[in-house]
């Protein structure tokens, strides 16, 4: 008994030292055609991919991604980085996605989570909200909120990632 | 000897069995992760006659909640843990106390997918069903049963589910059971892979059972509810058309009419590089659908019906006459034109121009009242589906956005606003509210960590509170740190004195970390600043909020 309980402790403490790194869950959403769309299907290459969360009514999510859009192109260009736009909307404003994405002329990938099912299996609070994931798919930062000039810190990070680097403190 | 060697081979083997067993064990283990989110808000309330605010006897509230979630491959289980300490004022006051308020398991299999206790679900645009949350302010209908989801074929969903609402930390009477289907034509049929015109089609049932418990009137117990709907994309253009039906549902909303209710929503949408257009319609006529027919405020809802009009975000926009939507009838259009002027262009300049139009109408529908004495089948009018009743709000408005420089971003709005405040305030005997509004807000960066972001609103009219005026400034040191004041003035106020609602607040963010302290009067709605917008009830005093995702 005592060597099970033994046995189960190496067991939980070798867990926790290696426990996965997070990965994208495999939540549903729609795109902005409203197909179905499964997550476990992103997928840039082995390079890093931005997973944002936004939203047509928060200002802030709007700043982030048009300041980040006027320079996606030399980022994309430099480390091969894709952006994951993330909408929020519920079916108030979900209909205006695509308009406002094509409007504003962004290049990213969009998606939409009308319902918060991919917002709650990332435990994400309020919008904007963004994750960085590595070339293997793990998460490896992440940010909450937007103040101008954050995506300057954003692409730091990215291109110590696209060149293999790790970005752990 | 030899039981000597037997035995010591044995325990080798049992050693390395049992080991091969711990690396197995490890290995599965080892791929479930832990993730979650934490969120705490309290706050002090002072006094302040002033704004007509009190100090709850309490005098400290305090909210907050945790989320976990656990995944490992297919299976995935979580449980949320709420705390109302005792909820925050604006909050439902059905939030007492603690409890774990939400648990679920689940696992996926090929294309089987199923989930046991909580969940959210929304079927379509929700008109017939929605179960979601919206912790900020205190929403939750979240259905406790099962689930059940399967992929029949490429491009077939069907999801079935039984179970009852949550009510605070109960849950309500009725039963909810619900069925959807909805087929993608494109990957169902091989023929249509490749055709670039896109169908989607769905149709959900949706049904609830409550006990007729009315000593006076003979309820339905089972009421049953029909949507089909469909979606349409080719290219640039996409249709998004929904209808709902319901059976009669005699309700404390609707004052036990026992009319069919039914509800329909068009939306169409064109865009391409540079232009967005897009063009909705909707008519609802006696469609509040409650899994307790005698359920009022935002108790269990089992349909949604969004607000046909924009969700603005300046605060006197936002949280002055925000038009909320009439689940008992309502007919609203609205248009949204979203345009780029190039760069380079003669509107455009060096960094191109943003202009954003939107006008949203909605009314009353029209009702000509039933004799009960001439008509016995206790439906309380009849409803001429084309005919509008009264003006029940309209919002024109319009937003130019401009990079000035390297360093300068302007952006300005105006909106014209008439508002109804008797049917969507539930007021007696005042008249409606017509108010022009402006904004302008600019963004200054000093460089590449340090900007400055001013908004200055002003809404002017003669009715109900009279004008006000907002002014915020707001100071970021990216990527940690940020400081704001804000300052709304009402004045010209027929009713009251000259009042104006300060506050103050910083915050500091670090990963999924955020810490934000503010001081002073707040409004409810849509409250963005340091970046973030949530949705906050009305508040006076010291207020303290912790959010951390992991």
């Amino acid at each position: 008994m005592k060597k099970v309980l033994f046995g189960l402790l190496v067991v939980f403490g070798f867990q926790t030292n290696t426990m996965a790194q997070s990965k994208l869950p495999a939540v549903e959403v729609k795109t902005m055609e409203f197909e179905s769309f499964n997550t476990s299907e992103i997928s840039n290459d082995g390079k890093p991919i931005i997973v944002n969360f936004w939203a047509t009514w928060c200002s802030p999510c709007k700043r982030e991604l048009n300041n980040i859009s006027d320079m996606y192109e030399d980022w994309v260009d430099e480390t091969g980085v894709k952006l994951v736009a993330i909408s929020i909307d519920d079916a108030r404003n979900m209909g205006k996605v695509a308009p406002y994405v094509n409007g504003q002329s962004w290049e990213y990938d969009v998606y939409i989570d009308p319902n918060g099912d991919l917002k709650r299996a990332m435990g994400v609070n309020n919008v904007p909200h963004t994750f960085l994931l590595d070339g293997k798919g793990n998460i490896v930062w992440q940010h909450n909120s937007y103040s101008e000039g954050d995506e300057y810190e954003l692409f730091e990070l990215v291109k110590k990632l696209s060149k293999g680097e790790s970005i752990s403190k | 000897m030899n039981s000597i060697k037997l035995t010591l081979l044995a325990g080798i083997s049992l050693i390395g069995f049992s080991a091969i067993q711990a690396q197995e064990v490890k290995d599965i283990l080892n791929q479930g992760k832990i993730t979650g989110n934490f969120q705490v808000d309290a706050q002090y309330y002072q006094e302040d006659s002033a704004i007509g605010a009190v100090q709850p006897n309490e005098e400290f509230l305090t909210n907050g909640f945790l989320n976990l979630i656990y995944t490992n491959s297919g299976f995935s289980a979580g449980i949320r843990y709420e705390s109302y300490q005792n909820a925050m004022l604006g909050f439902p006051t059905g939030y007492k106390g603690s409890g774990i308020a939400y648990r679920f398991a689940s696992f996926t299999k090929d294309d089987l997918s199923v989930t046991v206790g909580n969940f959210y679900e929304q079927f379509g645009n929700g008109l017939v069903l929605r179960a979601y949350e919206e912790r900020g302010l205190g929403y939750d209908n979240a259905i406790d049963g099962i689930r059940v989801k399967y992929k029949l074929f490429n491009g077939i969903e069907l999801t079935g589910l039984v179970g009852q609402q949550r009510l605070y930390f109960e849950k309500g009477d009725g039963i909810v059971r619900a069925f959807n289907a909805n087929i993608n034509f494109n990957e169902t049929f091989e023929s249509l892979k490749d055709k670039k015109t896109k169908v989607i089609v769905g149709g959900s049932v949706v049904s609830k059972f409550q006990e007729d418990n009315n000593p006076d009137l003979i309820l339905p117990e089972n009421v049953a509810s029909f949507a089909g709907r469909t979606i349409i994309s080719r290219g640039k253009v996409s249709l998004n058309a929904e209808y709902a039906f319901k059976y009669n549902d005699p309700s404390l909303d609707n004052g036990y009419n026992y009319k069919n209710g039914e509800a329909a929503f068009i939306q169409a949408s064109y865009s391409q590089k540079g232009l967005g257009v897009s063009l909705a319609a909707k008519r609802v006529d006696n469609f509040s659908f409650r899994s307790d027919r005698d359920a009022s405020q935002q108790d269990l809802f089992i349909n949604y019906q969004p607000a046909l009009t924009k969700q603005h975000t300046y605060n006197l926009l936002a949280t002055l006459y925000p038009y909320a939507t009439q689940p008992n009838g309502e007919m609203a259009v609205q248009g949204d034109v979203i345009y780029t002027f190039a760069k380079g262009s003669l509107l455009g300049g060096k960094y191109g121009t943003g202009v954003q139009l939107n006008a949203s109408f909605a009314y009353d529908i029209n009702r000509d009242s039933i004799n009960p004495l001439e008509d016995d089948s206790r439906n309380l009018y009849t409803s001429n589906y084309f005919e509008t009743g009264q003006r029940l709000f309209r919002d024109m408005n319009i937003q130019i956005s401009k990079k000035l420089s390297k360093d300068w971003k302007m952006k300005l709005t105006y909106a014209n606003i008439l508002f109804n405040q008797e049917v969507v305030q539930g007021k007696a005997d005042v008249p409606m509210v017509s108010a022009h509004v402006g904004v302008a807000e600019a963004t200054y960066k000093f460089n590449m960590r340090n900007s400055i972001r001013m908004e200055g609103q002003v809404l002017l009219t003669e009715q109900d509170q009279g004008n006000w005026a907002t002014g915020i400034l707001e100071y970021s040191y990216s990527p940690h740190w940020f400081v704001a004041v804000i300052d709304q003035f009402n004045y010209d106020n027929p009713k009251g004195a000259e009042e104006h609602y300060y506050n103050v607040s910083a915050g500091y963010n670090n990963q999924g970390n955020r810490i934000t302290l503010a001081y002073g009067r707040q409004r409810a709605g849509i409250f963005c600043v340091g970046g973030v917008c949530r949705e906050v009830p009305a508040a006076n005093g010291l207020y303290l909020s912790i959010t951390s995702s992991f």
